[in-house]
Protein backbone atom coordinates (compact mmCIF):
# COMPACT_ATOMS: atom_id res chain seq x y z
CA UNK A 1 0.00 0.00 0.00
CA UNK A 2 3.00 1.88 0.67
CA UNK A 3 5.59 1.87 -2.13
CA UNK A 4 9.24 1.85 -1.07
CA UNK A 5 10.09 3.69 -3.94
CA UNK A 6 8.09 6.73 -3.24
CA UNK A 7 8.83 9.28 -0.51
CA UNK A 8 5.63 10.61 1.75
CA UNK A 9 4.58 13.82 3.25
CA UNK A 10 3.07 14.24 6.38
CA UNK A 11 0.41 15.53 5.20
CA UNK A 12 -0.15 12.44 3.05
CA UNK A 13 1.26 13.46 -0.58
CA UNK A 14 3.76 11.12 -2.03
CA UNK A 15 6.47 12.06 -4.22
CA UNK A 16 7.98 9.68 -7.32
CA UNK A 17 11.25 11.40 -8.32
CA UNK A 18 12.48 11.05 -12.02
CA UNK A 19 15.38 13.32 -13.11
CA UNK A 20 14.78 16.95 -11.68
CA UNK A 21 10.86 16.22 -11.62
CA UNK A 22 8.48 15.10 -8.88
CA UNK A 23 5.30 13.16 -9.43
CA UNK A 24 2.83 14.10 -6.81
CA UNK A 25 -0.18 12.12 -5.68
CA UNK A 26 -2.04 11.25 -2.21
CA UNK A 27 -1.35 7.96 -0.59
CA UNK A 28 -3.74 4.93 -0.02
CA UNK A 29 -4.48 5.79 3.61
CA UNK A 30 -5.40 9.60 2.17
CA UNK A 31 -7.76 8.72 -0.67
CA UNK A 32 -9.07 5.57 2.01
CA UNK A 33 -10.12 8.26 4.69
CA UNK A 34 -11.24 10.54 2.11
CA UNK A 35 -13.38 8.00 0.45
CA UNK A 36 -15.05 8.80 -2.86
CA UNK A 37 -13.30 11.34 -4.47
CA UNK A 38 -16.17 13.76 -6.34
CA UNK A 39 -13.74 16.57 -7.19
CA UNK A 40 -10.52 17.39 -7.97
CA UNK A 41 -9.34 20.74 -8.55
CA UNK A 42 -5.45 21.15 -9.79
CA UNK A 43 -3.79 24.06 -10.36
CA UNK A 44 -2.57 25.89 -13.98
CA UNK A 45 0.82 24.10 -15.26
CA UNK A 46 3.16 27.05 -14.94
CA UNK A 47 2.39 27.91 -11.50
CA UNK A 48 5.01 27.86 -8.81
CA UNK A 49 4.81 26.83 -5.00
CA UNK A 50 7.23 26.62 -2.57
CA UNK A 51 6.77 23.49 -0.28
CA UNK A 52 4.20 23.18 2.32
CA UNK A 53 1.90 25.69 0.19
CA UNK A 54 -1.33 24.85 -0.57
CA UNK A 55 -1.64 23.66 -4.62
CA UNK A 56 -5.34 22.21 -4.24
CA UNK A 57 -8.10 20.54 -3.24
CA UNK A 58 -9.63 17.15 -3.25
CA UNK A 59 -13.13 16.57 -2.24
CA UNK A 60 -16.05 14.01 -1.78
CA UNK A 61 -19.36 13.91 -1.16
CA UNK A 62 -19.04 14.82 2.32
CA UNK A 63 -16.26 17.16 2.56
CA UNK A 64 -13.20 19.06 0.99
CA UNK A 65 -9.34 18.31 1.73
CA UNK A 66 -6.85 20.90 0.92
CA UNK A 67 -3.28 19.01 -1.09
CA UNK A 68 0.20 20.49 -0.11
CA UNK A 69 2.98 20.32 -1.91
CA UNK A 70 5.53 18.27 -0.50
CA UNK A 71 8.53 20.10 -2.83
CA UNK A 72 8.94 23.56 -4.10
CA UNK A 73 9.02 23.96 -7.93
CA UNK A 74 7.08 24.58 -11.00
CA UNK A 75 4.64 22.70 -12.27
CA UNK A 76 5.09 21.14 -15.59
CA UNK A 77 1.98 18.52 -16.19
CA UNK A 78 -1.21 17.88 -14.13
CA UNK A 79 -3.40 14.68 -15.29
CA UNK A 80 -6.02 16.07 -16.79
CA UNK A 81 -8.04 12.97 -16.90
CA UNK A 82 -8.69 13.47 -13.22
CA UNK A 83 -11.77 16.03 -14.27
CA UNK A 84 -13.81 13.40 -15.86
CA UNK A 85 -12.40 10.54 -13.45
CA UNK A 86 -12.02 11.90 -9.98
CA UNK A 87 -12.77 8.03 -8.97
CA UNK A 88 -8.93 6.84 -10.67
CA UNK A 89 -7.75 8.73 -7.49
CA UNK A 90 -9.38 5.68 -5.11
CA UNK A 91 -8.94 3.31 -7.29
CA UNK A 92 -5.42 4.09 -8.37
CA UNK A 93 -3.76 5.93 -5.75
CA UNK A 94 -0.07 5.85 -7.08
CA UNK A 95 -0.62 4.97 -11.06
CA UNK A 96 -3.54 6.93 -12.68
CA UNK A 97 -4.29 8.97 -9.66
CA UNK A 98 -1.12 11.43 -10.04
CA UNK A 99 -1.94 14.96 -9.91
CA UNK A 100 0.97 16.89 -10.84
CA UNK A 101 4.44 16.88 -11.92
CA UNK A 102 6.83 19.78 -10.57
CA UNK A 103 10.31 21.00 -11.77
CA UNK A 104 12.22 20.91 -8.50
CA UNK A 105 13.86 24.02 -7.60
CA UNK A 106 15.52 22.51 -4.44
CA UNK A 107 15.99 18.80 -4.76
CA UNK A 108 17.53 18.98 -1.33
CA UNK A 109 13.92 19.03 0.31
CA UNK A 110 13.17 15.73 -0.89
CA UNK A 111 15.63 14.64 2.61
CA UNK A 112 12.69 15.95 4.78
CA UNK A 113 10.30 13.50 2.97
CA UNK A 114 9.27 10.15 4.58
CA UNK A 115 10.16 6.63 3.36
CA UNK A 116 7.32 4.15 3.55
CA UNK A 117 8.65 2.57 6.35
CA UNK A 118 8.94 6.13 8.38
CA UNK A 119 4.78 7.00 6.84
CA UNK A 120 3.75 3.98 8.06
CA UNK A 121 4.92 3.94 11.14
CA UNK A 122 3.58 7.67 11.50
CA UNK A 123 -0.31 6.14 10.20
CA UNK A 124 0.28 3.43 12.96
CA UNK A 125 0.80 6.13 15.69
CA UNK A 126 -2.76 7.13 14.79
CA UNK A 127 -1.77 10.34 12.99
CA UNK A 128 -5.04 11.09 10.47
CA UNK A 129 -6.20 13.72 8.28
CA UNK B 1 -20.41 11.30 23.35
CA UNK B 2 -23.79 8.89 22.61
CA UNK B 3 -24.24 5.95 20.64
CA UNK B 4 -27.31 4.04 19.85
CA UNK B 5 -28.04 0.17 20.55
CA UNK B 6 -27.74 -0.28 17.46
CA UNK B 7 -23.43 0.66 17.33
CA UNK B 8 -22.26 -3.04 17.24
CA UNK B 9 -24.57 -3.60 14.45
CA UNK B 10 -22.95 -0.53 12.48
CA UNK B 11 -19.01 -1.12 12.99
CA UNK B 12 -19.81 -5.18 12.17
CA UNK B 13 -21.12 -3.61 8.66
CA UNK B 14 -18.52 -1.72 8.20
CA UNK B 15 -19.92 1.53 9.09
CA UNK B 16 -17.41 4.52 9.21
CA UNK B 17 -19.04 7.44 12.13
CA UNK B 18 -19.46 10.76 12.66
CA UNK B 19 -20.38 13.01 15.57
CA UNK B 20 -23.47 14.21 14.93
CA UNK B 21 -25.46 16.47 17.44
CA UNK B 22 -23.52 14.94 20.23
CA UNK B 23 -23.86 11.42 19.23
CA UNK B 24 -21.39 8.52 17.32
CA UNK B 25 -24.19 7.80 14.26
CA UNK B 26 -23.09 5.65 10.70
CA UNK B 27 -22.20 8.13 8.13
CA UNK B 28 -21.95 5.44 5.70
CA UNK B 29 -21.30 1.80 5.52
CA UNK B 30 -20.29 0.69 1.30
CA UNK B 31 -20.42 4.79 -0.48
CA UNK B 32 -22.65 7.42 0.18
CA UNK B 33 -23.35 7.62 -3.41
CA UNK B 34 -24.59 3.68 -3.71
CA UNK B 35 -26.54 4.66 -0.23
CA UNK B 36 -28.45 7.60 -1.92
CA UNK B 37 -29.12 5.39 -5.10
CA UNK B 38 -30.37 2.65 -3.48
CA UNK B 39 -32.90 4.94 -1.11
CA UNK B 40 -34.21 6.44 -4.47
CA UNK B 41 -34.45 3.15 -6.32
CA UNK B 42 -34.65 0.15 -4.01
CA UNK B 43 -34.84 1.05 -0.29
CA UNK B 44 -32.63 1.48 2.79
CA UNK B 45 -32.78 1.58 6.43
CA UNK B 46 -31.56 3.94 8.72
CA UNK B 47 -30.94 3.91 12.36
CA UNK B 48 -32.36 7.30 13.99
CA UNK B 49 -32.27 6.35 17.82
CA UNK B 50 -30.59 9.72 18.51
CA UNK B 51 -34.01 11.75 17.49
CA UNK B 52 -35.63 12.25 20.83
CA UNK B 53 -39.58 11.68 21.70
CA UNK B 54 -41.58 13.57 24.37
CA UNK B 55 -45.06 12.71 25.19
CA UNK B 56 -47.58 14.91 26.00
CA UNK B 57 -50.47 13.51 27.54
CA UNK B 58 -53.98 14.34 29.65
CA UNK B 59 -56.85 16.66 29.00
CA UNK B 60 -55.17 19.76 28.65
CA UNK B 61 -52.34 18.40 26.41
CA UNK B 62 -54.00 19.88 23.35
CA UNK B 63 -53.75 23.24 24.50
CA UNK B 64 -49.98 23.18 25.46
CA UNK B 65 -48.96 21.56 22.16
CA UNK B 66 -50.76 24.50 20.42
CA UNK B 67 -48.95 26.98 22.46
CA UNK B 68 -45.96 25.22 21.42
CA UNK B 69 -45.89 24.88 17.83
CA UNK B 70 -46.72 27.37 15.44
CA UNK B 71 -48.66 24.97 13.10
CA UNK B 72 -51.98 24.01 13.58
CA UNK B 73 -52.75 20.33 15.42
CA UNK B 74 -56.00 20.73 16.46
CA UNK B 75 -56.42 19.51 12.61
CA UNK B 76 -54.97 16.68 13.14
CA UNK B 77 -57.30 13.53 14.03
CA UNK B 78 -55.82 10.19 15.61
CA UNK B 79 -53.87 8.72 13.64
CA UNK B 80 -52.06 11.63 11.77
CA UNK B 81 -48.54 13.32 11.87
CA UNK B 82 -47.73 17.37 11.88
CA UNK B 83 -44.74 19.06 10.88
CA UNK B 84 -44.07 22.46 12.53
CA UNK B 85 -41.85 24.23 13.62
CA UNK B 86 -40.77 25.48 17.73
CA UNK B 87 -40.33 29.07 17.64
CA UNK B 88 -38.92 31.31 20.65
CA UNK B 89 -41.02 34.41 21.08
CA UNK B 90 -38.73 35.97 18.87
CA UNK B 91 -40.07 34.32 16.11
CA UNK B 92 -36.28 32.36 16.13
CA UNK B 93 -36.66 28.71 15.53
CA UNK B 94 -36.30 26.95 18.56
CA UNK B 95 -36.43 23.29 17.06
CA UNK B 96 -38.26 21.89 13.84
CA UNK B 97 -40.28 18.89 15.43
CA UNK B 98 -43.26 16.29 14.44
CA UNK B 99 -46.60 15.94 16.20
CA UNK B 100 -48.39 12.45 16.50
CA UNK B 101 -51.44 12.38 17.19
CA UNK B 102 -52.32 8.94 18.85
CA UNK B 103 -55.15 10.01 20.88
CA UNK B 104 -57.35 13.18 21.91
CA UNK B 105 -55.55 13.81 24.98
CA UNK B 106 -51.99 12.11 23.83
CA UNK B 107 -49.32 13.71 21.36
CA UNK B 108 -45.62 12.53 20.43
CA UNK B 109 -43.28 15.13 19.58
CA UNK B 110 -40.25 13.94 18.05
CA UNK B 111 -37.48 16.55 18.16
CA UNK B 112 -34.01 16.64 16.62
CA UNK B 113 -31.08 15.27 18.73
CA UNK B 114 -29.30 17.67 19.65
CA UNK B 115 -31.92 19.95 20.78
CA UNK B 116 -33.33 17.47 22.90
CA UNK B 117 -32.16 18.54 26.25
CA UNK B 118 -32.89 22.38 25.18
CA UNK B 119 -36.18 21.01 23.77
CA UNK B 120 -37.42 19.56 26.95
CA UNK B 121 -36.34 22.15 29.11
CA UNK B 122 -38.92 24.52 27.21
CA UNK B 123 -41.54 22.27 27.08
CA UNK B 124 -41.49 21.55 30.57
CA UNK B 125 -41.16 25.51 31.19
CA UNK B 126 -44.12 26.28 28.46
CA UNK B 127 -46.14 23.33 30.35
CA UNK B 128 -45.89 24.56 33.69
CA UNK B 129 -47.87 21.79 35.17
CA UNK B 130 -50.63 21.48 33.06
CA UNK B 131 -50.21 18.41 30.31
CA UNK B 132 -48.38 15.25 32.08
CA UNK B 133 -45.08 15.11 30.26
CA UNK B 134 -42.38 12.11 29.29
CA UNK B 135 -39.15 12.77 27.87
CA UNK B 136 -39.04 9.07 26.01
CA UNK B 137 -35.62 9.46 23.90
CA UNK B 138 -33.52 7.21 26.06
CA UNK B 139 -36.06 4.38 25.86
CA UNK B 140 -37.28 5.06 22.55
CA UNK B 141 -35.43 3.65 19.65
CA UNK B 142 -35.99 4.86 15.54
CA UNK B 143 -35.45 2.97 12.26
CA UNK B 144 -36.36 4.87 8.91
CA UNK B 145 -36.76 2.59 5.71
CA UNK B 146 -37.39 4.55 2.98
CA UNK B 147 -37.65 3.80 -0.91
CA UNK B 148 -39.92 2.89 -3.41
CA UNK B 149 -39.86 -0.63 -2.46
CA UNK B 150 -39.61 -0.07 1.27
CA UNK B 151 -43.31 -0.89 1.17
CA UNK B 152 -42.72 -4.30 0.09
CA UNK B 153 -40.02 -4.89 2.59
CA UNK B 154 -42.52 -3.91 5.62
CA UNK B 155 -45.08 -6.31 4.51
CA UNK B 156 -43.35 -8.99 4.85
CA UNK B 157 -43.03 -8.18 8.37
CA UNK B 158 -46.46 -6.76 9.56
CA UNK B 159 -49.99 -8.06 9.63
CA UNK B 160 -51.07 -4.25 9.11
CA UNK B 161 -51.90 -3.59 5.22
CA UNK B 162 -49.70 -0.50 4.28
CA UNK B 163 -52.36 0.58 1.43
CA UNK B 164 -54.07 2.29 4.69
CA UNK B 165 -51.38 4.04 5.54
CA UNK B 166 -50.34 7.38 3.02
CA UNK B 167 -48.53 10.08 3.73
CA UNK B 168 -48.08 11.42 7.27
CA UNK B 169 -50.10 9.05 9.16
CA UNK B 170 -49.27 6.87 11.72
CA UNK B 171 -50.21 3.28 13.10
CA UNK B 172 -49.92 1.02 16.60
CA UNK B 173 -48.95 -2.17 14.78
CA UNK B 174 -46.71 -5.27 15.03
CA UNK B 175 -43.57 -5.32 12.97
CA UNK B 176 -41.85 -9.26 13.12
CA UNK B 177 -43.70 -9.68 16.38
CA UNK B 178 -42.90 -6.36 17.89
CA UNK B 179 -45.40 -3.81 19.53
CA UNK B 180 -44.27 -0.28 17.51
CA UNK B 181 -45.44 2.86 16.35
CA UNK B 182 -45.13 3.08 12.28
CA UNK B 183 -45.69 6.04 10.39
CA UNK B 184 -45.44 6.79 6.69
CA UNK B 185 -42.89 9.91 6.99
CA UNK B 186 -39.67 10.71 6.32
CA UNK B 187 -36.55 13.01 5.40
CA UNK B 188 -35.82 11.62 1.79
CA UNK B 189 -38.61 12.71 -0.74
CA UNK B 190 -39.52 8.58 -1.45
CA UNK B 191 -42.25 6.96 0.17
CA UNK B 192 -41.12 5.20 3.45
CA UNK B 193 -41.54 4.46 6.97
CA UNK B 194 -40.13 5.57 10.39
CA UNK B 195 -40.53 2.97 12.76
CA UNK B 196 -40.10 3.97 16.77
CA UNK B 197 -39.59 0.71 18.72
CA UNK B 198 -38.41 0.36 22.69
CA UNK B 199 -34.73 0.23 22.77
CA UNK B 200 -35.03 -3.41 24.40
CA UNK B 201 -36.53 -4.32 21.02
CA UNK B 202 -34.66 -2.45 18.65
CA UNK B 203 -31.94 -5.35 17.60
CA UNK B 204 -34.57 -7.51 17.53
CA UNK B 205 -36.37 -4.91 14.99
CA UNK B 206 -33.26 -3.96 13.18
CA UNK B 207 -32.52 -7.51 12.42
CA UNK B 208 -35.51 -8.96 10.89
CA UNK B 209 -35.94 -5.91 8.60
CA UNK B 210 -32.42 -5.98 7.21
CA UNK B 211 -32.61 -9.60 6.28
CA UNK B 212 -35.48 -8.54 4.21
CA UNK B 213 -34.14 -5.52 2.78
CA UNK B 214 -30.99 -7.04 1.91
CA UNK B 215 -33.28 -9.99 -0.15
CA UNK B 216 -34.36 -7.01 -1.82
CA UNK B 217 -31.22 -5.38 -2.59
CA UNK B 218 -31.97 -2.87 0.15
CA UNK B 219 -28.89 -1.36 1.87
CA UNK B 220 -28.20 0.43 5.60
CA UNK B 221 -27.76 4.02 5.15
CA UNK B 222 -25.70 6.44 6.40
CA UNK B 223 -26.21 10.42 7.34
CA UNK B 224 -24.15 11.05 4.54
CA UNK B 225 -26.53 10.08 2.21
CA UNK B 226 -29.21 11.32 4.35
CA UNK B 227 -28.13 15.05 3.64
CA UNK B 228 -27.86 14.69 0.18
CA UNK B 229 -30.98 12.76 -0.01
CA UNK B 230 -33.07 15.53 1.92
CA UNK B 231 -30.83 18.60 0.33
CA UNK B 232 -32.16 17.20 -3.07
CA UNK B 233 -35.49 17.63 -1.80
CA UNK B 234 -34.81 21.05 0.20
CA UNK B 235 -35.57 19.87 3.02
CA UNK B 236 -34.31 22.13 6.07
CA UNK B 237 -31.76 21.14 8.22
CA UNK B 238 -31.86 22.42 11.78
CA UNK B 239 -28.47 23.87 12.70
CA UNK B 240 -27.61 23.98 8.70
CA UNK B 241 -30.52 26.15 7.43
CA UNK B 242 -32.92 27.05 10.51
CA UNK B 243 -31.21 28.69 13.99
CA UNK B 244 -33.18 30.28 16.38
CA UNK B 245 -32.08 33.34 14.65
CA UNK B 246 -34.28 32.22 11.36
CA UNK B 247 -38.05 32.50 11.70
CA UNK B 248 -39.87 29.87 9.39
CA UNK B 249 -41.13 32.76 7.00
CA UNK B 250 -37.60 33.02 5.93
CA UNK B 251 -37.02 29.63 5.66
CA UNK B 252 -39.82 28.92 3.30
CA UNK B 253 -42.36 27.06 6.51
CA UNK B 254 -45.03 29.61 6.03
CA UNK B 255 -47.48 26.91 5.87
CA UNK B 256 -46.71 25.64 8.92
CA UNK B 257 -47.52 28.89 10.46
CA UNK B 258 -51.19 28.59 11.40
CA UNK B 259 -52.00 32.56 12.08
CA UNK B 260 -55.37 32.03 12.57
CA UNK B 261 -54.36 30.14 15.99
CA UNK B 262 -55.44 32.43 18.59
CA UNK B 263 -51.99 32.65 20.20
CA UNK B 264 -48.47 30.84 19.77
CA UNK B 265 -45.40 31.62 21.07
CA UNK B 266 -43.65 33.52 18.30
CA UNK B 267 -47.27 34.56 17.15
CA UNK B 268 -46.70 38.11 17.63
CA UNK B 269 -43.57 38.26 15.87
CA UNK B 270 -44.42 36.29 13.31
CA UNK B 271 -46.98 37.88 12.31
CA UNK B 272 -45.38 41.39 12.36
CA UNK B 273 -42.83 39.87 9.66
CA UNK B 274 -45.27 38.52 8.00
CA UNK B 275 -47.10 42.35 7.54
CA UNK B 276 -43.73 44.06 6.81
CA UNK B 277 -42.42 41.32 4.73
CA UNK B 278 -39.36 39.19 4.94
CA UNK B 279 -35.82 40.82 3.88
CA UNK B 280 -34.61 36.87 3.09
CA UNK B 281 -35.52 33.72 1.62
CA UNK B 282 -34.32 30.62 2.04
CA UNK B 283 -33.30 30.07 -2.00
CA UNK B 284 -32.01 26.97 -3.84
CA UNK B 285 -28.95 27.16 -6.38
CA UNK B 286 -26.88 25.00 -8.52
CA UNK B 287 -23.51 25.56 -9.58
CA UNK B 288 -22.70 26.78 -13.34
CA UNK B 289 -18.63 27.22 -13.32
CA UNK B 290 -17.18 23.93 -10.81
CA UNK B 291 -17.12 23.82 -7.49
CA UNK B 292 -18.49 22.28 -4.89
CA UNK B 293 -20.44 25.19 -2.40
CA UNK B 294 -20.60 24.17 1.00
CA UNK B 295 -22.31 25.28 3.95
CA UNK B 296 -20.95 28.38 5.43
CA UNK B 297 -19.05 29.26 2.37
CA UNK B 298 -19.77 33.48 0.92
CA UNK B 299 -22.08 34.18 -1.30
CA UNK B 300 -22.29 37.16 -3.57
CA UNK B 301 -24.56 38.79 -5.93
CA UNK B 302 -22.05 41.27 -7.80
CA UNK B 303 -20.26 42.55 -5.57
CA UNK B 304 -21.97 42.03 -3.01
CA UNK B 305 -21.39 40.08 0.00
CA UNK B 306 -25.45 39.02 0.62
CA UNK B 307 -25.22 35.73 2.43
CA UNK B 308 -23.64 32.33 3.04
CA UNK B 309 -23.93 29.08 2.21
CA UNK B 310 -26.29 26.73 4.82
CA UNK B 311 -26.10 23.06 3.11
CA UNK B 312 -24.39 22.23 -0.16
CA UNK B 313 -23.19 18.93 -2.00
CA UNK B 314 -22.80 17.31 -4.85
CA UNK B 315 -26.46 15.72 -6.29
CA UNK B 316 -25.85 12.43 -6.81
CA UNK B 317 -30.01 12.09 -8.10
CA UNK B 318 -28.84 15.08 -10.21
CA UNK B 319 -25.47 14.95 -10.67
CA UNK B 320 -24.80 18.66 -9.81
CA UNK B 321 -23.25 20.51 -7.51
CA UNK B 322 -25.92 21.96 -5.67
CA UNK B 323 -27.07 23.98 -2.39
CA UNK B 324 -28.86 26.71 -0.23
CA UNK B 325 -28.31 29.93 0.65
CA UNK B 326 -30.51 32.92 2.32
CA UNK B 327 -30.89 35.61 -0.46
CA UNK B 328 -32.68 38.91 -0.91
CA UNK B 329 -36.68 38.30 -1.51
CA UNK B 330 -36.48 40.18 -4.34
CA UNK B 331 -33.68 37.81 -5.90
CA UNK B 332 -35.21 34.91 -6.15
CA UNK B 333 -36.60 34.11 -9.64
CA UNK B 334 -35.20 31.01 -10.91
CA UNK B 335 -32.47 31.70 -13.55
CA UNK B 336 -30.96 34.86 -11.41
CA UNK B 337 -27.01 35.05 -11.39
CA UNK B 338 -25.05 34.49 -8.11
CA UNK B 339 -21.51 33.55 -7.08
CA UNK B 340 -20.73 31.27 -4.29
CA UNK B 341 -16.44 32.35 -2.84
CA UNK B 342 -15.29 28.25 -3.22
CA UNK B 343 -11.78 28.09 -2.43
CA UNK B 344 -10.86 31.57 -2.13
CA UNK B 345 -12.35 32.10 -6.04
CA UNK B 346 -15.88 33.29 -6.67
CA UNK B 347 -17.41 31.02 -8.81
CA UNK B 348 -20.87 31.07 -10.90
CA UNK B 349 -24.25 29.79 -9.71
CA UNK B 350 -27.39 29.85 -10.85
CA UNK B 351 -31.11 30.70 -8.67
CA UNK B 352 -33.21 27.22 -8.94
CA UNK B 353 -36.40 26.18 -7.68
CA UNK B 354 -36.73 24.15 -4.58
CA UNK B 355 -37.35 21.29 -4.18
CA UNK B 356 -34.06 20.28 -6.58
CA UNK B 357 -35.41 16.84 -6.92
CA UNK B 358 -39.57 16.07 -7.25
CA UNK B 359 -41.12 13.94 -4.45
CA UNK B 360 -42.36 10.75 -4.54
CA UNK B 361 -44.60 10.19 -1.43
CA UNK B 362 -47.44 8.25 -1.01
CA UNK B 363 -49.82 11.64 -0.34
CA UNK B 364 -53.44 11.06 0.59
CA UNK B 365 -55.44 12.26 -2.68
CA UNK B 366 -58.47 13.70 -0.77
CA UNK B 367 -59.18 14.23 3.13
CA UNK B 368 -61.28 11.32 4.40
Amino acid sequence: MYPEELRYAKSHEWTRVDGNVATIGITFHAQDEIQEVVYVELPEVGSIFTKGEEFGVIESVKAAFDLYAPISGEVVAINEGLEEHPEWINESPYEDGWMLQIQMSDPVELEDLMDAEAYRQMLDSGESL
Amino acid sequence: MQSTPLYQQHEALGARFTEFGGWTMPVQYSSIIEEHHTVRFRAGLFDLSHMGEVAVQGPQALEVVQQLITNDASRLRDGQVLYTPVCLPSGGILDDILVYRLGKESFLLVVNAANTAKDWQWIREVNSGRAVLENQSAATGLLALQGPKSADVLAELTPFDLDLLYYYECVQTDVAGVTILLSRTGYTGEDGFEIYVPVEKLQRLWHAIYEVLVRNQGLPVGLGARDTLRLEMGYALYGNELSESITPLEAGLAWTVAFHKPSFIGHEKLRQQAVAGVMRRLTGFEMVERGIARSHYPVYIGEKRVGEVTSGAPSPSLDKNIGMAYLPVSYRQPGNELEVEIHRRRRKATVVKIPFHPSSVRRRSHAI
